[in-house]
């Protein structure tokens, strides 16, 4: 059983620790507490060297070291608060530091409403497991045999097959029914590399409708995407050794991963607000009526500073658009905006939360939206790679890995 | 009467009314009420997000729901109380809630009720604490 050691505030009286504890129990791991007594609450504060006023604050950073001392023994580390403390927030993200510098355990930071569910934990909660029980699994570097990945995601479905480590077929469509949009691609995967579904050898599905896919096509790995992706993104950026920052603004959630020699070892994941996601830049496109296959390339022409677009919610964030465009702004000009908003958001929320290691690779669908890039590099005062394929980094992970049981 | 404690888990605080004649209001309460609604499953204080939308009355949505949800169990006993007391800057085993903007809203609701407030420093030796036990019968015995 592994174990989950839960440093947080507020969660029991927010309604929401039992969905946490249900989470963890999902995936096979334990929610525990490390254990501290009151004069080791004293010690701990004045050694970290931040005392907060909150004395349930304290005590997280009591257990953080408990945790540094090897006194308690876990697997990995969950660090959450209330959304909107911001003590909460300055102890959540300066102990997530203290963990990382200290111990060897991945840890994930998470702030809750009282509207947390389980199912918004699961993929977190998930990647933690994997990083600790399938270290083997994620070494692997050089994909073998004949085999397939799916990526079920939220805005779409790709399918990618490889052979002897290299791609030899690869589809995409919009996501609808999860099986249909899966076989679909997978077919036209499969026409292109000229093999058929007998031949095979092992299939590996990752995405929001893994779990669907997976019994569906009898899948050998059945993944979350924090980690399957993470694998494809260094395959396909031929980063397999030393360090990066792997960065994925999704349709739904955006992931910051950072990984040593192709292994993820701390990440976040966006997930309460989506102003700063794929579907917001989605939602742009059907306001200026063009294709969002070309929102980059008009984007690349336009100047951000002249529109004003920095909201942190979708729906506001479009009524800035609304307001720009009836101020008479310039397409491009709203477009670049629109970028530059997403860009900021996901450094201002995501990348904050990590330690960002050089190089960054930009991956998934919005990677091939070229303002977005743009917008990346110029908010991190870096431009990041984008390998080729960037949107099948899902698939080609999940072929990459699922080669492993063969 | 009924005296509000805050801490609201302080035993010390909770004896002291009682031995006065007084009735405490303290967290023991509501927390023992909801652990003994055995359906409820929101491990350990059993605080459910019925409880949390109710905090709303003591603290807008923008505020933490952690908070929300600490004043939908004290809220209530203040709404009730007839008198409170304080123990400022107590250690924590004395008894605490664990959020110090909590511990601010609950003084303010007091101060807002206009209920009679004792508010006394924590203790630092044997004499101050004899001190402090005396305000606090004074402060009880003036209620009567």
């Amino acid at each position: 059983m592994i174990k989950i050691a839960q440093l947080s505030c507020g969660s029991e009286y927010s309604s929401v620790q039992s969905e946490i504890e249900k989470a963890a129990q999902s995936v096979g791991a334990k929610v525990v507490y490390p254990d501290v007594s009151y004069a080791d609450v004293n010690d701990a504060v004045k050694r970290f060297g931040f005392r907060p006023r909150s004395p349930q604050l304290q005590l997280m950073i009591a257990r953080a070291v408990q945790l540094a001392d090897e006194k308690y023994d876990a697997d990995a580390v969950f660090i959450t608060t209330c959304f909107r403390c911001a003590e909460a927030a300055l102890v959540r993200n300066e102990l997530r530091r203290f963990i990382q510098e200290n111990t060897r355990l991945p840890v994930v930071t998470y702030s809750f409403t009282e509207r947390l569910k389980a199912a918004q934990l699961l993929t977190r909660m998930e990647a933690l497991v994997t990083i600790v029980t399938r270290k083997d699994v994620l070494a692997r570097e050089r994909q073998t045999g004949l085999t397939a990945g799916i990526d079920s995601g939220s805005s779409t479905t790709k399918a990618l097959i490889m052979e002897n480590n290299k791609i030899i077929g690869k589809d995409w469509t919009t996501s609808g029914d999860v099986v249909q949009s899966a076989t679909s691609v997978l077919e036209n995967a499969m026409k292109e590399a000229g093999v058929e579904l007998k031949q095979i050898e092992a299939i590996g599905v990752t995405g929001y409708g893994r779990f669907t896919l997976g019994r569906h096509f009898n899948a050998k790995l059945v993944q979350e995407e924090l980690t399957v992706n993470s694998k494809g993104a260094v395959w396909l950026a031929d980063r397999q050794r030393g360090e990066a920052t792997i960065l994925d603004i999704g349709g739904m959630d955006n992931k910051a991963i950072t990984v040593r020699d192709g292994v993820p070892d701390n990440f976040t994941m966006g997930g309460i607000c989506a102003g700063a996601s794929g579907r917001f830049l989605e939602m742009t496109s059907k306001r200026l009526k063009i294709e969002i296959e070309d929102l980059g390339r008009l984007a690349d022409k336009g100047n951000w500073r002249n529109a004003k677009m920095n909201s942190y919610c979708s729906v506001f964030g479009i009524q800035d658009l609304v307001t720009s465009l009836g101020e008479g702004k310039h397409f491009e000009d709203v477009a670049a905006a629109a970028c530059h908003s997403v860009a900021e958001q996901v450094y201002e929320q995501q990348l904050q939360e990590i330690d960002v290691r050089h190089p960054i690779i930009q991956v998934g669908g919005t990677s091939l939206i070229s303002g977005l890039v743009t917008a990346v590099g110029e908010v991190l005062g870096e431009r990041p790679i984008v390998p080729p394929h960037s949107q099948y980094i899902g698939a080609l992970g999940g072929a990459l890995l699922s080669s492993g049981f063969l | 009467m009924k005296i509000f404690i805050d801490p609201p888990n302080s035993l010390i605080l909770f004896d002291l009314v009682e031995r006065f004649g007084h009735e405490p209001l303290g967290a023991m309460a509501p927390i023992q009420d909801r652990i003994d609604k055995i359906e409820l499953d929101m491990p350990p204080m059993n605080v459910t997000l019925d409880d949390v939308v109710k905090g709303l009355k003591y603290a807008g949505i923008e505020v933490p729901s952690g908070i929300r949800g600490r004043l939908a169990l004290w809220g209530p006993l203040i709404d009730i109380a007839d008198a409170a007391i304080t123990m400022s800057e107590p250690p924590f085993n004395f008894g605490c809630v664990g959020c110090e903007r909590s511990n601010e809203m609950v003084r303010y609701l007091i101060r807002r009720r206009g209920i009679p407030h004792l508010i006394i420093g924590y203790p630092e030796d044997g004499d101050e604490a004899k001190a402090v036990v005396g305000q606090i019968k004074e402060f009880l015995e003036g209620l009567k």
